[in-house]
């Protein structure tokens, strides 16, 4: 019974495997249209990624079906074997991990955007924070990041911390959430006094969230999303597309709408 | 983060046992002895984490109980404590999912215990306290003890609800299950082995107990 959410993740990916299996050949018996591709990408990829997903399929005619959940989980998936086309990390380490085992296609890999991090507080929140530095006062007594151990923008978060001698102070405030959008989630209802998060994920947050000071970009690494194709894709040609479409000027133009950076 | 993770699952769910115990047993008594308007309709509502997915239940208490739930916020503006991100979350999630096993196994139990015999108490002059203690409840036992058995064991596995209300925080909140998915997502596959190993070995001597207790005394 204990391991019923891990059947949960391995149903994930057996229903991928059906809609690979039943799309793909649907679409070969009935007019050649080209098979639907599987992305993977980090959370705070969702909305972009949504945009550029309905503009691939009106240029192509081809259906994209996206999986959104920490980059380390999709990780994990695409090691298992999940029947992914294309992935897209919000974090340099789990695609560098990925290419030693040979996992995906180095020739594909570019890195597309850059983030920012930045703090935030549930909107109308009566403790007012104006930096990092104020995390340390008494009355913030939670702080949403995500899990070091699995999501990027939690380790981005550690690292600051650390870089500017936060971390000792405040580490048993600490609420690790499993995504970046979880800790979002957790500052929009107030259960959590502050989070760190991406610039992007500020403006999701519809005004709920408010956003209080911006990491200096010298304290953390800069924060490169690389994507890439899967080595094991079962339609590289429209895998390549994809990413092709998340490059170009197109792309980037979305992706910046959001709130990303163009990479450097 | 194993020993930490066993003693707060140990902790957890030991409370969850006893309280759910108590509480399900209340149910379970009221749903299978009195007759009341809306019966059936208490049992399904009471039987509803079972259906659910747990984190549909997990964000119905997040909803309800979180610092700005509708309770939560009471709560919170009464006592400045909240239960999300606590171990008494965990404990108040494992309680709700496990509940639903508790009144299912307890009405089952009491249904199955003749009138008669609580009758014959009744005329020989017993109060209903002592009808229940002395008759009613002897004559469950058996009944209940599995109950108990599989409260214990629906406490050990809670995940999603947990995980919803009460976080995933490392030696705070990180019960067993929630230390596996860590250990797991994380790639560190010996602490997701022998946390995994140490989970089943539990979880087969509950159904072995479970068989045992529910086993008919005659047959044994």
């Amino acid at each position: 019974m204990v391991s019923t959410d891990l059947c949960a993740l391995r149903l994930k990916t057996a229903v991928l495997i059906g809609f690979l299996v039943l799309g793909g050949s649907a679409g070969d018996v009935t007019n050649g249209q080209a098979r639907p591709i599987v992305v993977s990408a980090a959370t705070s990829l969702k909305e972009a990624f949504s945009e550029i997903g309905r503009l691939y399929q009106n240029r192509t005619g081809s259906k994209v079906t996206f999986s959104f959940a920490a980059s380390g989980e999709l990780e994990k998936q695409i090691e298992a074997g999940a029947p992914v086309d294309v992935f897209a990390s919000a974090d340099e380490k789990e695609m560098n991990r990925l290419q030693a085992k040979q996992l995906i296609d180095e020739a594909t890999r570019a890195n597309f955007a850059r983030n920012t991090l930045v703090l935030v507080v549930p909107a109308g929140s009566e403790v007012k924070l104006h930096s990092f530095a104020d995390l340390e006062r008494p009355s913030v007594r939670r702080i949403a990041i995500g899990n070091p151990k699995t999501v990027p923008a939690g380790q981005y978060a550690q690292q600051l911390l650390h870089k500017i001698q936060l971390w000792s102070k405040v580490e048993s405030r600490l609420v690790p959430a499993e995504n970046v959008r979880q800790v979002l989630d957790y500052v929009v209802r107030g259960e959590v006094e502050a989070g760190i998060v991406y610039s992007t994920d500020v403006q999701i947050a519809q005004g709920k969230a408010t956003l209080a000071a911006r990491a200096p970009e010298l304290d953390v690494d800069p924060i490169q999303y690389p994507i890439a194709v899967v080595r094991d894709s079962f339609n590289s040609r429209a895998a390549r597309q994809f990413v092709d479409l998340v490059r170009s000027p197109e792309g980037i133009r979305i992706l910046e709408k959001y709130g990303f950076l163009d990479p450097k | 983060m194993i020993w930490p993770a066993f003693k707060l699952s140990l902790l957890v769910v030991s409370l969850t046992t006893v309280l759910i115990a108590m509480v399900g047993t209340a149910c379970g008594f009221l749903l299978a002895k009195r007759q009341f308007r809306a019966k059936e309709l208490c049992d399904a509502v009471l039987t509803l984490p079972m259906v659910l997915p747990p984190t549909v239940t997990g964000y119905y208490l997040i909803v309800l109980l979180g610092k700005r739930g509708f309770l939560g916020r009471y709560l919170y503006g009464l006592t400045g404590w909240t239960p999300a991100f606590t171990w008494q979350g965990a404990v108040v999630a494992a309680g709700v999912m496990a509940l639903p096993i508790m009144v299912k196994s307890a009405r089952a139990a009491l249904e199955s215990v003749d009138a008669r015999y609580e009758m014959v108490s009744f005329s020989l002059g017993k109060g209903e306290f002592e009808t229940f203690f002395r008759v009613t409840l002897p004559l469950a036992l058996h009944g209940l003890l599995a109950g108990i058995v599989l409260t214990f064991a629906r406490a050990l596995g809670e995940f999603g609800a947990t995980l919803m209300l009460a976080g995933n925080i490392p030696g705070k909140t990180q019960t067993m299950p929630l230390a596996i998915f860590e250990a797991f997502i994380a790639g560190e596959d010996r602490q997701a082995n022998v946390l995994a190993l140490i989970l089943t070995f539990t979880s087969i001597a509950t159904i072995y107990l479970t068989n045992i207790l529910t086993r008919s005394p005659k047959s044994a």
